[in-house]
């Protein structure tokens, strides 16, 4: 309840801070009925819809510059900014329980887990020229097309549409979990199911290049050494650890399927498994 | 026995010898002599039974239904009266010495199998249309014969004369068949029947509707079988094959088989005097035209070939005036010289080298290397040119009796100009025939120069059947006054008329050409000519493949050589140009034939090519357009296929919101 | 609050993530653009059940489940996409996405993307085929 607390206070200081009387008459009129347009104007902002607006300008930024900027580390990073922003407006819908489940998945876990993937993938740090491919323009005019219809028929079907704010939270805690555990119990726990079989398959799939080493000794080898050649002509900075230093450590790793050598230090699967778990 | 059955023996054999010899030509190569000389002598034998048998008194005729065919009928059927008889007997003959006279002359030639076959199913051809008493029958063997002729015409396939000949002899005889065809249906129509003896009945008794149209297209055929003009040009080319083809195929039978089926069918002829007098003109220019282009050939072949379009000329010609009895007896003394011409001819060209008379008449001696080649062919000529008492003097005059019979108009319904024209240009011919055979003669056996070369002595069977050939045409005439019960009845004697001035005439053209020789003779040694074969050990036929191979490159062309002691050139002058090339018909033929056919498949070829493929091509070309177009969008990358689908599902989105606004 | 400005933010979102997914490069950043999808989406599903839950009288409360629910599985499938990635990473030394394009038709196929299996043999081969038939 404390939590509700502290999200109400935050509206309100809003509310507050955007100019008060006009938005008391307007919530006032909206708790009477929700489709009476002519009590509601367009241009009659609420504290709400003010810092609604605000901080939905900041997210769309932030996910602007992350589809767009050319370092891939500062991408991640927006893309906490547009998240957090997305957690604010959680917020200030009143929903707060999932704005806290926003902050700790999303900005705890996944972008995390997003800044290993570049790690590990050898990302480069810095500019890179080459972040977006040739399809640029075409995804610009299907992105654009695509947000033209959309906004024309949110727009057009909830022009007079209004959100009743007032009153006790859509999304405390607790009805949040009353209605979770009384009505959606079950699919929760097939969701756990879900998890788990997540689980499970990022592990095989990390682990699969080293799963059948007897049999497929040297195709893998192969490949991993013409992986190796291409990335060497890829000039990767390489900024920690030459190429021609984890290729010795890699073949006797595919030769010998003793268990041993998975502590030699190979980049992938040894080091992604734990943080599968930890996402999860 | 009876009759009938060794009639149907007759033909019957020698096609089951060529049967035998193709399947066995491979598998048994020692069974192919016997195969091919014993049917074609047993049927020759039989053919003398059923002669004999039938004796020239009334036709044999037996028939019976091949299948029902819901109109006019198609019958197996015989007819044999003395024509029929005797023609038999001549092709068996012939046939039978040329199958013997091929074992010598092909004795070492690898498709000698297959060649006495063909040369046996040509016989049993022959003989069938020899004894069929039906039309669709006869044209059955006509058809066979065609197209052996054209086989074995193309023996020598390897050179380029020969493959040319085999195509121009098939399409020429070809061009006449198809109106024979036409003509034939039209007459069974008419008559209501395929059998000869019906469509006799009914032309009797004036059953025929369209006598002339009839006679005409049936006339088109036979002068392309028998080589008259305008459809002759094929035969002299024809001698590009073996010489024993040329003496069985091209002088003896199939070239007869034309005035044959005259002879057979002549009172539908007769029923028009238009057909009559077409026939008359037609044997006329035949008969001087090949007389004129005998005398200015330098193949030795060629000179032969020329000469029996000129005498089938006189057979057509007594059938124009009527009289199918001398025509049928100038065949049966004609067969017998020409073949004993052409097989001595073949001797010569074994035993010389060459088939080039520019080239012989320089070669000392080479009578003394074929004696009896030499007896024989003097036999053969005497009797080409009709000098008594040798066979070809009883025929031709019977001929020219008949000719003068009806140009005095002493018979009735045959056109008197019509006689009047074979009897001249019977006479004309006459005196070239004479001239011809003694340049032969002498250009052949009486050259001064070099020795001749020595290539051994001919093989007996060559030569023992010169010597069979040359007792009929020795002695032939005698049959004159027994043979006038199997023609018709009518005299076959010479009258006193004819008779003198057709000699005088021949004895006039042999004597001239005698002079003219020896004015020119005297020029050959400035001349030197001749080209032998590069082979002389070899047998006959690859001598002669290769003197015909290199005549053209030897001497600037297959027929004529720039010989100035020709005297045939002194006697022609100036015509000597044209007669050496058949008087050009040849070229008129391809302005008016091979030159528009070549032009109508060049603009077929061009429709083919420039507009019906660039359909097609347009068709495969089109969707391998729009599969390169799509194949380019299969560029592998997710991004844009992903970008593609996003797209469209844009695109139905606003489409179904539109739509389900009502805008 | 007028409920058409987080509907629109919340569809300017999807197709700013939209364009990330058609645009990036990188197999990473693609999927933090389908997670800024994901997020627009759950916008979506909050407002309209905070609308709904004011509107009507019982609520079972289904976009704030299902939110939760699309967070649970966006974690789950950036762990597998991560994987993935990785692997493939891994086995071709890049985790650009245009460079993966085995599925790609005929000669257009570039070298990073062709494996050492043997499969220039067989273009080339193709490639020979189609020449064949073409001059044919």
């Amino acid at each position: 309840m404390s939590l509700t607390a502290a999200a109400a206070t935050v509206a309100h200081t809003a509310t507050t801070a955007a100019g008060a009387t006009v938005a008391h008459t307007a919530t006032t009129a909206a708790g009477a009925t929700t489709t009476a347009a002519d009590a509601h104007g367009f241009l009659s902002p609420t504290g709400v819809e003010i810092a609604f607006l605000l901080v939905g300008l900041v997210t769309l930024g932030a996910a602007i510059v992350t589809v767009t900027t050319r370092q891939l580390v500062h991408a991640a990073l927006w893309l906490v900014v547009a998240l957090g922003g997305l957690a604010v407006e959680y917020l200030l819908l009143t929903a707060e329980f999932i704005a806290w489940v926003q902050v700790l998945i999303y900005v705890g876990s996944v972008v995390v887990l997003l800044l290993f993937g570049l790690m590990l993938t050898r990302a480069p740090i810095g500019r890179s020229p080459d972040a977006d491919s040739g399809n640029r323009w075409a995804a610009l005019t299907v992105a654009i097309a695509s947000a033209a219809a959309l906004v024309w028929v949110v727009v057009d079907a909830f022009r007079t549409t209004w959100i009743d704010l007032d009153g006790a939270a859509a999304g405390s805690t607790e009805v949040t979990g009353k209605a979770l555990f009384q009505n959606w119990v079950l699919p929760f726990e097939a969701l756990s199911v879900l998890l788990l079989a997540a689980l499970v398959g990022a592990i095989v799939l990390s682990r699969k290049a080293k799963a059948t080493p007897a049999t497929a000794s040297t195709p893998s080898g192969l490949s991993v050494s013409a992986a190796r050649s291409a990335k060497a002509a890829n000039t990767t900075p390489a900024n920690e650890t030459p190429a021609t230093e984890t290729a010795p450590n890699e073949m006797p790793a595919t030769e010998t399927p003793d268990s041993g050598t998975a502590d030699n230090g190979t980049p992938a699967g040894a080091t992604a498994d734990p943080d599968k778990g930890g996402a999860l | 026995m009876t009759t009938t059955t060794l009639a149907v023996l007759v033909p019957l054999l020698p096609f089951l010898g060529a049967a035998a010899g193709l399947l066995l030509g491979r598998t048994a190569p020692g069974f192919v002599r016997p195969l091919a000389v014993l049917p074609t002598l047993a049927a020759f034998v039989l053919a003398v039974l059923v002669a004999l048998r039938q004796g020239g008194g009334r036709s044999i005729d037996a028939a019976t239904e091949l299948t029902p065919t819901g109109s006019v009928p198609i019958e197996l059927a015989l007819h044999i009266d003395g024509f029929a008889a005797l023609v038999a007997v001549l092709v068996g003959l012939v046939a039978t010495c040329v199958q013997i006279y091929s074992t010598g002359y092909l004795r070492d030639d690898a498709r000698y199998p297959s060649y006495a076959a063909l040369v046996s199913l040509f016989t049993s051809a022959m003989l069938l249309v020899v004894y069929s008493g039906d039309l669709m029958v006869l044209l059955v063997g006509w058809e066979i014969m065609g197209i052996c002729s054209y086989f074995l015409v193309g023996h020598y396939w390897e050179t380029p004369e020969a493959r040319a000949a085999s195509i121009k002899a098939f399409l020429v005889t070809k061009l006449g068949d198809v109106p024979f065809l036409i003509g034939i249906f039209a007459l069974a129509v008419d008559a209501g029947s395929f059998r000869i003896t019906t469509v006799l009945g009914a032309v009797a008794s004036g059953g025929l509707d369209h006598p002339t149209l009839i006679a005409l297209l049936l006339l088109a055929g036979v002068a392309g079988k028998s080589a008259q003009f305008p459809l002759h040009t094929w035969l002299p080319d024809a001698m590009a094959g073996p010489t024993p083809v040329s003496a069985l195929i091209h002088a003896a039978t199939m070239v007869a088989a034309g005035v044959y089926f005259i002879a057979r069918l002549l009172p539908v002829f007769a029923a028009s005097s238009a057909a009559l007098l077409v026939m008359a003109v037609m044997a006329a220019v035949t008969m001087l035209g090949s007389g004129l282009a005998a005398l200015a050939q330098d193949d030795i072949k060629r000179v032969l070939a020329y000469s029996t379009i000129g005498q089938l000329g006189y057979m057509t010609g007594a059938l124009a005036v009527g009289d199918r009895g001398a025509a049928v007896f100038h065949l049966l003394s004609h067969g017998a010289f020409k073949a004993l011409l052409f097989l001595a001819a073949g001797v010569i060209i074994h035993a010389a080298g060459t088939n080039s008379l520019a080239a012989t008449s320089r070669m000392k001696g080479l009578r003394d290397r074929v004696p009896d080649a030499y007896w024989t062919m003097t036999v053969a000529l005497l009797a080409l040119a009709a000098i008594p008492p040798f066979s070809g003097f009883f025929t031709k005059e019977a001929v020219l009796g008949a000719a003068e019979h009806v140009a005095t108009g002493h018979a009735e319904g045959i056109p008197g100009a019509a006689g009047w024209i074979v009897l001249v240009t019977g006479l004309l011919t006459a005196l070239l025939t004479g001239a011809y055979a003694m340049r032969l003669w002498l250009l052949a056996f009486h050259g001064r120069g070099a020795e001749a070369p020595d290539h051994g002595k001919q093989p007996l069977a060559m030569n023992a059947v010169l010597w069979l050939l040359a007792v009929p045409s020795l002695a032939f005439g005698l049959a004159t006054g027994a043979l006038s019960d199997w023609f018709d009845g009518r005299d076959l004697t010479p009258t006193l008329t004819t008779s003198v001035l057709g000699t005088g005439l021949a004895l006039v053209g042999g004597l001239v050409t005698y002079g003219a020789w020896k004015h020119t003779t005297a020029l050959a040694a400035r001349v030197p000519m001749g080209a032998v074969a590069a082979h002389p050990e070899g047998d006959a036929a690859q001598v002669e493949a290769e003197a015909l191979a290199s005549h053209a490159p030897a001497y600037g062309d297959v027929a004529a050589a720039p010989d100035p002691a020709d005297p045939g050139r002194l006697l022609l002058g100036p015509l000597h140009r044209h007669a050496a090339v058949g008087f050009h018909l040849d070229a008129v033929y391809t302005t008016l034939f091979v030159r528009p056919v070549q032009a109508g498949a060049s603009l077929v070829r061009f429709l083919d090519r420039e507009v019906v493929d660039t359909y097609v091509h347009g068709a495969g070309a089109v969707p391998r357009l729009l599969g390169a177009a799509v194949r380019r969008a299969q560029t592998g990358n997710v991004q844009t296929y992903v970008s593609a689908l996003l797209a469209g599902t844009v695109v139905l989105a606003v489409a179904a919101v539109l739509v389900a606004t009502g805008a | 609050m007028h409920l058409t400005y987080p509907a629109v933010l919340s569809a300017l979102l999807f197709c700013t993530g939209l364009y990330g997914v058609l645009a990036r490069r990188n197999a990473i950043l693609v999927l933090m653009s389908v997670e800024l999808m994901l997020n627009a989406v759950n916008l979506n599903l909050v407002a309209f059940d905070v609308w709904l839950s004011r509107a009507a009288e019982e609520t079972l409360h289904s976009g704030q489940a299902l939110t939760l629910f699309t967070i649970a599985i966006a974690a789950a499938e950036i762990g597998i996409g991560l994987a993935i990635v990785l692997a493939v990473y891994r086995n071709r030394g890049t985790s650009d996405i245009d460079k993966l394009r085995d599925t790609a038709e005929g000669p257009d196929s570039d070298g990073p993307d062709s494996d050492g299996r043997g499969t220039d043999g067989l273009d080339s081969e193709a490639l020979a085929a189609q020449k064949a038939e073409a001059t044919a």
